[in-house]
């Protein structure tokens, strides 16, 4: 198995006038093509300082970062840029679509700042393949505001799968979502694990942890905690077994 | 980031606050409109004013009697009598280059035919003046050399004398008396139409000089003359031998000014168009503040835009947008506004232009180079004031601008 991401000996300190904040002390730790981890911990615990650097969002003041081979502690700006656009898909807690843009292009948007160029019609129809995988062909003209909280969810991850990474990242993907849509989103994440593509994702919900296959926990800035998951949840299992509940339930009024 | 996709994310953004983008661009409409009615009224002046230049003949100089006395006080431009006829021989005679010259001295006075009279200008001329004027007689014909030797008592006369002095008939042979002096018509003018200073060209009585200076004014002296020189290129020469010429004829010594003024055409239309010249600059400044008001409004609202749109751009760098694509993005939304606002306010210019011209009938002209020019300046108005906005914009930090509420 490749190694998509190598850290080593990342320390990320936040100067806040004459304070020095260390918000990621040391941490050290690969994770490797396939794999589904979530990165756990309290607020304060340096998860989402650590999820920047790890999207190349951010720097690390020292250590070195290898992202799919390449090291990335020491790029520009620019350098950066590019390779969020090229090996990188990001999902955010507030889905973050574009407003009053339809959902086929804000699919198409990481191509815009492709180096690669794409004509108009292959643009269109790899943003139309993207939202196909995730079941919303039908809803590719919709603006944002027309559609769900988990539909939304949805074109952001056609959105961050459209430039074909080497790394999904996402960023309490379920925050927002309710409990049986924030299983259908797993089902998505599983659904693309399992075809190969791997994803870190940072939650605080323990039970959305458990639908991943490695589960690291943070505190004071360190991986305190890095267990493989045991009883590990399938969407498709839970989804059918709430409908039943939800059945029983309507049956018995 | 293709040309194409950026002016549609442009446009998108613009259309999506209308009213906004409309006021914004209304600076630039305003400025730019102003530019272009300044300018095209400026032209407009400029090109009548060189017409008129061009119609007191081809290839003239201007000899002027006087500049100064010799109390010392200047009398201006025909004032004092210094000119006479042999300066004029003098100079046809000695200067080369010299194709044909006219002697001019003017009065006005009250003449008078049958039961008829107007107030109006008698002008004395050689008989060289028609055609040094390039002014065709329409009916019958001009006066001749041996008139003028002769100091006979004829007249060539304008339209409007022979509209007022003689309505509905026939002037030729007729007689009009100047101070009681009849003179036969002999011709009457073409017509010409108003001067620039809205003077009626074609009010004027035209007799020879040498009977404007005997019978009229009763002087020895002339107003002016009016040479032709061969040749465009000879004309500096021309001047300067003249000068040469009636400074030795005057006994002028060295150190002393001269009792003549000798002028080429270039130099007449020169100090003519300076004066419009000037207010179109004037104008053409106020013009331009404007423009650099709507510029400011411009960079105003792109700062706004800036901050409105904070998040979406924290997002478009998360996916990938360097610093110059969002740079770009901001820009060629800035220079989107002003440009519109070129292209609407070289449409308002024009309109209002030509309602200046059909309402107040001035003259508008607008070179096709200056709605080029008003263009270009509106788009570089845009990428001088989008520049910072823009720039602000490509250095938002992607996490600070994701957080951004």
């Amino acid at each position: 198995m490749n190694t998509v991401i190598a850290l080593e000996d990342i320390h990320k300190v936040y100067h806040t006038g004459s304070v020095d904040v260390p918000a990621v002390r040391g941490v050290s730790t690969e994770i490797k093509t396939g794999e589904f981890v979530a990165v756990m911990g309290a607020s304060g615990s340096g998860k989402s300082t650590l999820m920047n650097i790890i999207g190349c969002l951010d720097r690390a003041t020292r250590g070195r970062y290898l992202l799919d081979g390449t090291d990335v502690s020491q790029l520009d700006r620019d350098e950066l840029a590019d390779i969020r656009n090229r090996k990188i898909g990001f999902i955010f807690q507030g889905f973050n679509l574009l407003a009053r843009t339809s959902a086929v292009e804000n699919v198409e948007l990481p191509m815009l700042y492709q180096h690669a160029r794409l004509r108009g019609g292959e643009q269109r129809a790899r943003a139309m393949r993207a939202l196909e995988a995730v079941g919303l062909t039908e809803w590719a003209a919709h603006h944002p505001n027309q559609l769900s909280g988990g539909q939304q969810q949805r074109v952001a991850i056609a959105r961050a799968l459209v430039n074909q990474p080497a790394l999904l990242l996402a960023d309490e993907p379920t925050g927002n979502l309710d409990s049986q849509t924030s299983i259908e989103i797993m089902g998505a994440f599983q659904q693309l694990n399992n075809q190969g593509i791997t994803v870190v994702m940072v939650t605080h919900e323990l039970d959305i942890a458990r639908y991943t296959r490695r589960n690291l926990i943070m505190r004071d800035g360190r991986i305190v905690s890095d267990t493989p998951v045991s009883q590990r949840l399938e969407a498709q299992k839970e989804l059918s077994c709430l409908r039943d509940a939800q059945q029983a339930v309507q049956l018995s009024l | 980031m293709r040309i194409v996709a950026t002016l549609s994310i442009a446009v998108r953004a613009l259309r999506r606050n209308l009213m906004r983008t409309l006021l914004t661009t209304l600076g630039m409409i305003i400025g730019v409109a102003a530019v272009i009615a300044t300018v095209s009224l400026g032209y407009g002046a400029k090109a009548q004013i060189e017409a008129q230049i061009a119609s007191i003949g081809q290839n003239v100089v201007l000899v002027w009697s006087g500049s100064m006395s010799r109390t010392g006080a200047r009398t201006g431009w025909g004032g004092a009598g210094t000119l006479t006829i042999e300066d004029a021989e003098a100079i046809e005679r000695e200067i080369s280059f010299v194709t044909q010259l006219s002697p001019e001295i003017q009065s006005s006075a009250q003449v008078a035919a049958g039961n008829q009279n107007w107030y109006t200008r008698i002008q004395g001329e050689g008989s060289a003046y028609f055609d040094i004027r390039q002014w065709p007689v329409i009916a019958g014909s001009a006066f001749s050399a041996q008139d003028v030797r002769n100091a006979n008592k004829v007249a060539v006369i304008g339209k409007t004398i022979a509209d007022q002095l003689f309505p509905g008939e026939d002037p030729l042979g007729r007689a009009v008396r100047v101070k009681n002096v009849p003179f036969i018509v002999v011709g009457v003018l073409a017509a010409k139409g108003l001067s620039v200073q809205g003077q009626d060209q074609d009010d004027l009585v035209v007799v020879p000089y040498t009977s404007a200076m005997k019978r009229v004014q009763r002087v020895t002296t002339l107003r002016n003359f009016m040479v032709q020189a061969a040749r465009p290129s000879m004309l500096l020469s021309v001047q300067q031998q003249i000068i040469d010429l009636l400074r030795q004829r005057h006994h002028i010594t060295p150190e002393k000014e001269e009792d003549f003024t000798v002028r080429t055409q270039q130099e007449i239309a020169e100090v003519v168009t300076a004066q419009s010249r000037t207010m179109t600059v004037l104008l053409g400044a106020i013009a331009g503040v404007s423009l650099v008001v709507g510029g400011i409004g411009i960079m105003n609202i792109m700062l706004v835009s800036v901050t409105e749109r904070t998040r979406e751009i924290g997002i478009r760098m998360a996916i990938g947008a360097r610093a110059r694509d969002i740079l770009l993005q901001f820009l060629t939304e800035a220079v989107t506004l002003s440009a519109i606002g070129g292209l609407a306010g070289i449409g308002l210019g024009i309109a209002f232009s030509r309602m200046l011209a059909a309402s107040k009938g001035w003259p508008t002209l607008i070179p096709s180079e200056w709605l080029l020019y008003a263009f270009s300046f509106s788009a570089a108005v845009g990428v001088f004031f989008g520049f910072y906005p823009a720039r602000k914009a490509s250095r938002l930090d992607p996490i600070e601008a994701l957080r951004y509420e």
